[in-house]
């Protein structure tokens, strides 16, 4: 069986991705499921989802903790501890890794025993006119498994897109393609895990008695204030809105239409956003009468200044 | 006939649409909401007859399905969860008025505290409503069941309203291949429906939810139901056969994987149930008699299938994803009546809870729970109900306890 997890941001493409991979196994006389992992929806947000091929009904479910593949549509994941991408990686995993640094680069810096791929993915889905990154790195996915013909894969995007119109079609067949035949070097790079544990091998689950607890911990309550300050939402961000102060009329629209609250004003009366909490949403930028709130790729900025402090 | 990729939610549309349902109420909630997206999609574009409305709460939505059902027309709704418990008056009042609909239920833990991942509480809670209750496993089985469940609705022996239950995420959002009934055969195996003299018109009126003053005409009418839905057991075995003869899949009360010469066997509802299937096939091949028993019916429990099918057996699991209260498994307590009298006896039973609120059951945890089964019969006596919750799962919870009382600041908790 093959056993894929496919990490991305919410907005990426990710659920779409899985389908493409799915369609395209499927149509390549795979048995398949494809499930994508989401709560509440959060654009911005770590999600994740997978896929599982094999030539017989699949009857395991659910999240895959032994992956065969695992595909990372945005590198600035790995950081993330959270986000759980390296979960159950063995030394026959390959890691996919959509990023314009290089193979060695990620192999040295996560010390990983299995091989390391990269795709730089940004400029492919650029060239092709703003394809999500999950779609694009669906391509180099699906060359890795060696088992998915350029045919089932360019039938399985139009399939899949078929509802964001012919221009979306086009758009993402050129950059999966892209993407495809860019690997065709390591077409075949991932192996099927042959060997699960047998009964004798496998560990005992670690089982434990619980106990009666009292009140407040034994009730799903919580008593300290301001909790969701420690969410720090300003991870989910994947474009940033920056203030020129030369334009700024000091209006505080911009403070008063943030849905987070993460705008405040100095002692000029210059608003001020908190990045620690400021998700991206851009709404501010878009309702400025000045114009004065810049648009910037959240990786740009980052690459120039790691510690994304207030601006 | 085409085998495509669906999810669960989306072969639940597929049933309804090639049950050619006259009525959908409906009302959104995760993770259901779906279903009725695709229905409307298909209604807006021509594609299926039918009228979709949309309802202001869970309680008028069955309250509509319901009073539609007994003019004598096919109806259709779905819900989940919260959804499934607003509406609970409703859906003893459907049963009692003998509606024949189906409703599909897409299981997720119930509130406090709140989650959208699935348990079983839920569709449980709806047991002794008079509502017949199919558990499904997989996505075709959800498609082939609503079909089914329009037949055994809408029997002249049953006439009941039937819930179609799937488990949340793990088939609601999940694709597996599923195979499309060609809808002629679907016309052959499932004719229109019929009224029975059900067809409540305002032109002709009649009452359709009338009060009984004293316990023996509520007994009686109450009674009806319980023998309709006794009825339902042979009812389901016959139109499984008619089914197969149609479509080439056989379906039965209760589906017995590998357990022919099996001394232990484990018994689950829903989804989870094929994830069993895996830790049986492993167990297998190390030469261990294991075997899996799975009720897709529920209400009617399938007493007899399962005296026959467990009565014999050393040992016996059940692993409940639901719990009650103050007194643990409800499958767990369920079984135990039924198996209760025998001979000899009868089986050595365990009871596991697990899955709670989507809890994932790992295949180590079926293996130790066979383990721990064969040490109890062995040993002559069942072992004490054991949640399935492990020490590096309290270790999560205490770090959340630590931030929800001030003791401790977050992670880059996202």
């Amino acid at each position: 069986m093959y056993r894929i997890r496919l990490h991305g941001r919410g907005g990426q493409g990710i659920k779409t991705a899985s389908r493409i991979l799915g369609t395209a196994l499927f149509r390549a006389g795979f048995e398949v499921q494809d499930a994508p992992r989401y709560g509440a929806e959060r654009r911005g947000a770590p999600i994740f989802a997978y896929v599982r091929a094999d030539d017989k009904a699949i009857c395991e479910r659910g999240v895959i903790h032994r992956p065969d593949l695992v595909m990372v549509a945005d590198d600035t994941l790995l950081d993330l501890t959270s986000a759980n991408v390296l979960e159950g990686l063995s030394g026959s995993t390959a890691l996919l890794i959509n990023s314009n640094r290089s193979a060695l680069h990620w192999c040295q810096r996560l010390q990983l025993p299995g091989p390391v791929t990269v795709l730089d993915g940004g400029a492919i889905g650029a060239r092709a006119g703003r394809v999500p990154a999950g779609a694009v790195c669906v391509g180099a996915a699906a060359r890795l498994l060696g088992v998915v013909s350029r045919q089932a894969l360019l039938t399985a995007v139009a399939e899949e897109l078929a509802g964001h119109g012919a221009a979306a079609v086009e758009a993402s067949r050129q950059a999966v393609l892209q993407a495809y035949d860019q690997f065709s070097s390591e077409a075949g790079l991932v192996q099927r895990l042959q060997v699960a544990a047998t009964p004798t091998a496998a560990a005992p689950p670690g089982w434990i008695e619980l106990a009666n607890e009292a009140l407040p911990q034994a009730a799903a309550t919580i008593t300290a204030p301001a909790t969701s300050r420690q969410v720090a939402t300003g991870l989910w961000r994947t474009r940033r809105p920056q203030i020129d102060r030369q334009r700024c009329s000091r209006c505080g629209l911009c403070l008063n239409l943030c849905p987070e609250g993460c705008i405040d004003l100095d002692e000029d009366g210059f608003p001020v956003i908190d990045y620690r909490y400021c998700k991206g949403c851009l709404l501010c930028a878009a309702q400025c009468p000045r114009k004065a709130i810049r648009i910037c790729e959240e990786r740009a900025v980052q690459t120039e200044k790691p510690e994304g402090g207030e601006s | 006939m085409t085998r495509i990729l669906l999810t669960g939610n989306a072969a639940a549309a597929w049933g309804a649409r090639l049950a050619a349902v006259d009525y959908v109420p409906a009302f959104p909630i995760t993770p259901q909401t779906e279903i009725i997206e695709t229905l409307a999609e298909w209604i807006d574009g021509g594609v299926m007859d039918s009228r979709l409305v949309t309802l202001e709460s869970e309680h008028s939505m069955l309250t509509a399905a319901g009073a539609a059902a007994v003019t004598g027309v096919r109806v259709f709704t779905a819900t989940s969860s919260q959804g499934l418990l607003y509406g609970m008056e409703m859906l003893y009042n459907l049963a009692g008025w003998r509606a024949p609909l189906v409703l599909v239920n897409v299981s997720r833990g119930l509130s406090a505290p709140i989650t959208l991942e699935p348990d079983h509480n839920d569709v449980l809670a709806a047991r002794d409503s008079g509502f017949l209750q199919i558990h499904c496993a997989t996505c075709q089985e959800v498609l082939d069941n609503v079909l089914l469940a329009y037949r055994l609705a809408e029997d002249s022996r049953v006439r009941l309203p039937v819930i179609v239950n799937l488990d949340g995420f793990y088939l609601s959002f999940t694709r597996e291949p599923v195979e499309i009934p060609d809808p002629v055969a679907v016309a052959d195996f499932l004719p229109p429906f019929a009224d029975l003299g059900q067809h409540f018109r305002g032109g002709q009126p009649s009452s359709q939810a009338v009060a009984v003053l004293g316990g023996g005409p509520y007994s009686y009418f109450r009674y009806q139901v319980h023998l309709a839905a006794e009825q339902a057991a042979a009812v389901y075995a016959d139109l499984g056969r008619q089914f197969e003869r149609h479509f080439g899949r056989l379906y039965q009360a209760v589906e017995a994987y590998r357990c022919d010469d099996a001394e232990l066997v484990l018994v689950m509802i829903g989804s989870f149930a094929t994830k069993a299937k895996v830790a049986v096939d492993r167990l297998r091949e190390a030469g261990q008699k294991v075997g899996l028993v799975r009720p897709l019916l529920l209400r009617p429990f399938p007493v007899a299938e399962l005296r026959r099918l467990l009565g014999q057996r050393k040992g016996v699991a059940v692993i409940d994803q639901n719990l009650s209260p103050g007194r643990g498994g409800i499958l767990h307590a369920e079984l135990a009546e039924a198996l209760y009298g025998l001979a000899k006896g009868g089986p050595l039973l365990a009871s596991f809870v697990g899955g709670l609120g989507g809890r994932d059951i790992a295949e180590e945890e079926f293996l130790q729970i066979v383990e721990v089964l064969s040490q109890a019969v062995q040993r002559g006596s069942a072992p004490p109900p054991r949640l399935l919750f492990t020490a590096d799962e309290l270790q999560q919870v205490r770090r959340l306890q630590d931030i929800a009382h001030g003791s401790r600041e977050g992670d880059d908790a996202s």
